[in-house]
């Protein structure tokens, strides 16, 4: 249970929000040329890190907009919060 | 050998206090070199050592456990065993899992205190009711035993359940698998690891993994707390930390990390004497021993190591609680938990070779490892012998996010992941 900056609307519970994954994880720009392995890799494969991870949010019960996130998995602090196609504030 | 725990040597320690039983396990430092190192000491570890050792001949083996044995989802989970999964190949699985439960006290002469008390899965709406008949059908095919109840069958197998027709979600019936229940969480760790011991496998507690060293594709041992350990083969079966192990060797996991909570009552007298799951509402409830209700909550969306977890998913879950048992509505409760819950975009596991050799992965079981740790051991100890899967565990290879011939029990499997 932490409280999340949602970009546009401020301060508010993690409960309205829907957490959407890992980040930055780039489409593939030819589909058809993919082998099985990089359609796995794209599809499944996760770092699943323990420590600081970058993620995707939707604010679900607010503005319902998508925005990114850097948050420390193991103990639930957030480091920073950034809009779509915005660069990461922290390395 | 050890002395064999009967009524005799209850009454035998009883005249000296019991202050002379005979320690379960040594406590030992680690050897330079092992043939087998299993990473984590919960159950799943702990069975696949006793049964490298015992089913597979292999007895310079070594458990590592960065905590105690047993402290991480073996000591965390509701304790609920059943096999009633949709899928061929999980049903192989898992009823391979609880036909060793059946005879687990007697081989490990541990009291695991297995109760086949039933396990119940209510459906609330149509879709529900086809599904689970869907799903009675095909464990039959499959030899496990499964029956769909009624509303009135649900009420008359366990009374307090409110069949109200008037309430948000309505019990429209259920399954019912007898030969499912419950255990006791921590005798499997400590059986286990008894039954291993004695054989001769090292139990190393406080020893946390480090990393892993390889020559190539091959490994050559893992650095930990309590120095380097040489060895040809390494089985990892480290739940929620997997991904964590795995990044060590340089691996990428199909698995996401989340917060599995649940939560336990004041003991009251016995009240309910079978175990009740529903999907919809996601409410699991069982009474222990001791009078708890165990009650189960699902798991938070987002990835997270640390084993706290939501208070609206615990609010949502007792809301369900208090809908279907109104005569809970008093009850206090004690404690609550969280464990971390290692889940596989398919909601089944993984027991497979990796592509570096000697290196094995046990894991992907997401919340519902526990019922499956006798027969995760034994497959787990077959695959890292072996150098090949048993039939029963050939589905659950890593490969199959690379085939797509995922085993998909998101929904499949009687409750929702």
């Amino acid at each position: 249970m932490f409280l999340i900056n949602c970009p546009f609307c401020g301060e508010r519970e993690q409960s309205e929000f829907k957490a959407g994954g890992e980040a930055h994880i780039v489409r593939p720009k030819q589909p058809t040329e993919l082998s099985d392995d990089e359609w796995a890799e794209y599809l499944f494969m996760r770092k699943n890190i323990k420590g600081v991870q970058f993620e995707r949010w939707n604010h679900v019960h607010g503005c319902r907009k998508w925005f990114n996130m850097v948050r420390d998995t193991s103990n639930d602090q957030i480091k920073a919060v950034y809009k779509m196609g915005e660069k990461p504030p922290v390395k | 050998m050890k002395n064999k725990y009967s009524i005799f040597s209850l009454i035998k320690n009883a005249f000296s206090y019991h202050e002379n039983w005979e320690k379960a396990w040594k406590d030992p430092e680690p050897k330079k070199e092992y043939d087998a190192v299993i990473v984590g000491g919960g159950g799943h570890g702990l069975a696949t050592a006793y049964y490298l050792a015992k089913k597979h001949n292999m007895k310079n083996i070594a458990v590592v456990e960065k905590g105690w044995i047993g402290g991480g989802n073996t000591g965390r989970n509701t304790t609920i065993i059943r096999s009633n999964y949709l899928w061929d190949a999980s049903a192989g699985l898992y009823d391979h899992a609880l036909k060793i439960w059946e005879g687990l006290s007697q081989e490990l002469n541990y009291n695991v205190m297995f109760s086949q008390r039933g396990v119940m899965n209510l459906a609330h709406n149509l879709q529900d009711v086809r599904d689970l008949k869907r799903r009675t059908h095909a464990n039959r095919l499959n030899g496990i035993d499964a029956v769909y109840l009624n509303t009135e069958e649900v009420k008359k197998f366990c009374p307090i359940i409110n069949t109200s027709q008037d309430i948000r979600y309505p019990v429209l019936g259920g399954t019912l698998q007898r030969r499912a229940g419950t255990a006791r969480h921590d005798a499997v760790a400590w059986g286990y690891a008894r039954g291993a011991d004695e054989m001769g496998v090292d139990i190393i507690q406080n020893c946390e993994v480090k990393g892993i060293k390889r020559n190539g594709d091959t490994v050559e041992g893992i650095e930990t707390t309590k120095g380097f350990i040489k060895t040809k083969k390494i089985g990892v079966v480290a739940a929620g930390h997997s991904s964590v192990i795995a990044n060590m060797a340089g691996l990428k996991l199909p698995l996401e990390s989340k917060p599995l909570q649940a939560l336990v009552s004041e003991p009251v007298k016995p009240v309910i004497d079978t175990v009740v799951m529903s999907n919809a509402v996601h409410a699991y409830v069982s009474q222990s021993d001791k009078g708890e209700l165990v009650i189960g909550a699902g798991t938070d969306d987002y990835v997270s190591y640390s084993q706290k977890g939501s208070h609206d998913i615990v609010e949502g879950t007792l809301n369900a609680i208090l809908e279907l048992y109104p005569i809970f509505s008093r009850m206090r409760m004690l404690r609550q938990w969280g464990g971390i819950v290692d889940i596989c975009p398919d909601a089944s596991p993984i027991i497979s070779k990796t592509s570096i050799k000697g290196l094995y992965f046990n894991c992907g079981w997401g919340t519902g490892g526990f019922k499956a740790t006798p027969g995760s051991g034994d497959l787990f100890a077959h695959t890292i012998a072996n150098d090949e899967p048993h039939k029963l565990n050939a589905a659950f290879n890593i490969n199959r996010f690379v085939s797509g011939d995922l085993v998909d029990e998101h929904g499949a499997a009687a409750v929702a992941h």
